[in-house]
């Protein structure tokens, strides 16, 4: 088919995954937006079966390959739990980078079929974009895969570390480059290809390895922008407008929420990327208090007293409540609070969950609405107005520390200001600290009551109390 | 002048355009080789800073209670990079590439059904009260 014709196919989908992405500026227009991007895709795809010199063994070949990960990905997508929405995230990342490598390794092998040069003589220009593409796709597909096991448990979420760790990374990292400025020079050896994979993929893994459970949100949006970066590295060497506009929005997605994530915290990304927070545990600085004050304990009675009694009720979920899968059992109690005339409202920390906006899904997925669920800015100012705070499975993002204790490990947080309530109930499995290893104050407050208990078990009682 | 002259000096005329036509065409056939694929790089990099900017400018106004699908979605069209694993399985080329490509061509796949699917039924999830 003529080309100006695919490549205005092409443009065409770039412009419509553009409007796949505005269209998640608000619920309501987003669904629109998702299907704006499917459209975009089949476009993409049907371009490319239209390319010039496509065989038909190859066409059914393609058709195969696509029914095959089709339907592996339409059942997964169907399958999963929400609360493992985290690792799904990651674990398709990781499929990316594996694509970006193995596209990278066939336009080596065929370089005629890409139209950038003949075997052994593939233009310059094309050997720096094809180890671009394959560096960043292996550090994706090893890294992605280290945050999967860790989301999933199969790996400890501690950080591990080792002296010259930082060192040896960017021995590695160094190394890549050399060997990409060799792999130029050489035109293209297929030795020095597999050497840059087999570096890049070991960087993948060191590089997340440090990095502990909780910093988990920086981690998946960080690979995040490197799918899409790997992306562009491809679709520079194959020359494709829609490949390499793709791949920087998701670059600069990425790069977005790594930024919001590590503003929420508090902290720098090189900081993140260093890792190893939170592997002392408890050796940390204690808060004031600690140890020699009384908690105040309660009961699901009494927390279901105290809320029935309240006119406005905040709920501020943390990443507890997904795993105990409480969500229901939470909103279930705000419909009887809703009922008795009580205000409930619920406040998300930038960070709370194991990814960006993952609290936001499960509430939704419980059926709250979403106009009632809140972000920090939103609702920080509405404490010092309600009458009860239902904390349940958070724990740092409330912590006074963050704005008065300069020695504290979490100082600079911005928190949800929960203390400014007239009632803080929280819901704990223990008095563990939280995964900064900094004890909460709040918790030996006169106005604070603890709830000990599995986060749903808790809430199901209250419920219970409440229809007494 | 006579016709004939004319007529002489028009054959001479179309003659060096011959000439010049095939030099021409030796050269762009030069410079065809050793051009870069498609389109110059410096075009398809106005492209990649501009589609940057874009990328800015649109996900800073995604609204925060949707950045889960963002990610899920975003994930889902990087998967373009179907389009090259497709022209590796699909093109005449050494059978190494068509592996290659075929591999690529089902990861990918995985990706984009899943990326959207799951995508959809999240967003499927918000509802308003």
């Amino acid at each position: 088919m003529n080309e100006s014709f695919t490549s205005f196919a092409y443009l065409v989908a770039a412009v419509l995954f553009i409007l796949a992405l505005r269209g998640l500026s608000h619920p309501t227009t987003s669904r629109r937006g998702n299907l704006l991007g499917i459209i975009g895709m089949v476009i993409a795809i049907f371009a490319s079966f239209a390319h010039g010199g496509m065989t038909w063994g190859g066409s059914l070949l393609i058709l195969l390959g696509i029914a095959i990960g089709g339907s592996i990905g339409l059942v997964v997508a169907q399958k999963i739990k929400m609360t493992a929405l985290p690792q799904l995230v990651a674990a398709f990342h990781s499929l990316v980078g594996l694509a970006a490598v193995c596209v990278a390794a066939s336009a080596l092998n065929a370089p005629e079929s890409f139209g950038i040069g003949l075997p052994h003589h593939i233009h310059t220009e094309s050997l720096i974009e094809m180890s671009l593409g394959l560096a960043i796709g292996a550090v994706t597909f090893t890294g992605s895969l280290i945050a999967f096991a860790k989301l999933q448990a199969l790996m400890k979420g501690t950080p591990i570390t080792f002296a010259g760790q930082h060192q040896l990374n960017a021995g590695i990292g160094i190394g890549i480059i050399v060997l990409i400025i060799a792999f130029v020079i050489s035109g293209g050896s297929f030795f020095l290809f597999g050497l840059i994979a087999l570096l890049a993929l070991a960087l993948g893994f060191l590089l997340i390895i440090p990095i502990g459970g909780a910093d988990m949100p920086v981690v998946v949006s960080m690979l995040n922008s490197y799918s899409g970066w790997a992306a562009c590295g491809i679709g520079f060497t194959i020359g494709n407008l829609a490949l390499i506009v793709t791949g920087a929005l998701v670059g600069s997605s990425g790069a977005i929420l790594s930024y919001i994530m590590c503003k929420g915290m508090n902290r720098s990304i090189i900081n993140v990327i260093a890792g190893g927070f939170g592997a002392s545990g408890d050796a940390v600085v204690a808060g004031p208090g600690a140890g020699d004050k009384a908690v105040k304990i309660g009961s699901a009675e009494d927390a279901g007293f105290i809320m029935k009694n309240a006119s406005k009720v905040i709920i501020v979920p943390g990443y507890g409540m997904a795993v105990s899968q409480a969500q229901h059992a939470l909103r279930e109690m705000a419909d009887i609070l809703k009922k008795d005339n009580v205000e409930v409202k619920y406040a998300i920390h930038p960070v709370a969950g194991r990814m960006p906006g993952h609290m936001n899904v499960l509430l939704a997925e419980a059926n709250v609405p979403y106009d009632e669920v809140f972000e920090l800015e939103q609702i920080n100012n509405e404490f010092a107005t309600a009458d009860v705070v239902y904390v349940i499975g958070a724990n740092d993002v409330t912590n006074p520390a963050a704005k008065t204790n300069p020695a504290s490990p979490i100082f600079g947080m911005p928190i949800l200001e929960v203390d400014k309530a007239k009632t803080v109930l929280f819901v704990k499995r223990g008095m563990a600290t939280g995964y900064a290893g900094v004890d909460n104050e709040l918790f030996f407050r006169d106005n604070t009551m603890m709830l000990f208990g599995d986060a749903k078990k808790m809430t199901e009682e209250i419920v219970k109390a409440l229809n007494h | 002048m006579t016709p004939a002259d004319l007529a002489a000096q028009a054959a001479d005329l179309a003659h060096q355009a011959t000439t010049l036509a095939q030099n021409a065409a030796g050269v762009a056939a030069v410079a065809a080789q050793n051009a870069p694929p498609g389109a110059p790089f410096v075009y398809l990099f106005s492209i990649f800073v501009l589609a940057i900017f874009v990328g800015y400018y649109v996900v800073w106004n995604v609204t925060p209670a949707l950045h889960s699908p963002l990610m899920a979605v975003t994930n889902a069209i990087s998967s373009v990079i179907i389009v090259g694993a497709m022209l590796a399985t699909g093109l005449h080329g050494s059978t190494v590439a068509h592996v290659f490509g075929f591999i690529a061509v089902v990861l990918v796949s995985v990706n984009i059904f899943g990326g959207f699917a799951v995508t959809n039924r999240m967003l499927s999830m918000f509802k308003k009260k």
